[in-house]
């Protein structure tokens, strides 16, 4: 286990590339999660001042 | 009938509807996807006689330029649709492909660099692979900058889709750049007409988290539509329902 994470050497290279591309991935699945829930709320909230005003 | 089926599908509402269904599937397949090729690239696959386990950074380093290219790609057809046919649709995928596209470029330019030191003695030259890779970078942030920058959506669109068409120059020198000029950067590895030039325990895994990118482009390029197809049509009947069904 402990060769597994050691890479013959190249532990920094090869876990640092690794890590981005998690980060990378992560990022973009959050970034459309997140913008979608504040678009709904707040299309709602302008929904319901336009009702009020109305 | 056709034509007909294809204007259903790119009607926004039904875009949203039919896109929110694939989008959870797209998801685990992806991730099922890289799961494999991550067991496969990490575990089974065996250390490089040359490189040590420094070339286990192919399976990030390699799908990565691939999709770099290959969402370009897809970002300049859905410019050039929405500038010929009107279709929104063409734009909506066009404008959401490109912040993923150079997400993909900066991981592919970053792994590229992280794998340079070890093995070429430095993190970057001036060659015409790397060159080229950066300036698809420029042409993303290009893209994403401009959109950003228009206020009119629609004039943004087409003047983003005209930007794509002109960078599209740039993927056939980044794509035959190892095979004009002398970089450092290898020559292909895998190519569509010659047998591989790489072990099957290797191929495998690399094949199987190129597959993982492109299900993970899928789903988070409609995901990222989605959205777009919820602000412009924001002040549509079905997106108002859909926000307050009570309400209507």
């Amino acid at each position: 286990m402990k060769e597994f994470f050691a890479m013959g050497g190249y532990a920094f290279y090869v876990w640092t590339s690794y890590g981005l591309a998690l980060v990378v991935l992560t990022i973009n699945l959050l970034a459309p999660i997140r913008q979608r829930r504040r678009l709904l709320t707040d299309i709602a909230r302008r929904m319901r001042r336009a009702r009020r005003e109305r | 009938m056709i034509v007909r089926f294809f204007h259903r599908m790119a009607s926004p509402m039904h875009f949203y509807r039919i896109a929110g269904l694939f989008v959870p599937w797209l998801g685990v397949l992806s991730a099922a996807l890289l799961l494999a090729g991550l067991y496969g690239g990490l575990v089974l696959a065996p250390t490089d006689y040359q490189q040590g386990e420094s070339y286990r950074i192919i399976f990030i380093h390699v799908p990565a330029a691939w999709m770099s290219l290959f969402i370009y790609v897809v970002m300049a057809a859905g410019g050039l649709i929405s500038l010929v046919w009107r279709i929104k649709l063409a734009e909506v995928i066009a404008i959401s492909s490109a912040p993923i596209g150079a997400s993909f470029t900066f991981l592919a330019l970053v792994t590229g660099s992280l794998w340079g030191k070890p093995m070429w003695g430095t993190w970057w030259v001036w060659d015409a692979r790397l060159t080229s890779e950066l300036i698809l970078l420029f042409l993303y942030l290009g893209v994403i900058a401009l959109y950003g920058a228009i206020e009119d959506k629609r004039v943004a669109a087409r003047a983003v889709a005209i930007l794509a068409l002109v960078g599209v120059v740039n993927i056939p020198i980044i794509h035959y750049s190892v095979e004009w000029w002398n970089t450092l950067h290898q020559p292909a590895t895998i190519t569509k007409f010659d047998k591989p030039s790489i072990h099957l325990s290797m191929l495998v895994p690399l094949l199987l988290m190129a597959l993982a990118f492109k299900l993970y482009y899928a789903t988070v390029v409609l995901m990222r539509a989605r959205c777009e197809v919820l602000e412009r049509e924001r002040n549509s009947r079905w997106v108002q329902s859909l926000v307050e069904p009570a309400a209507r």
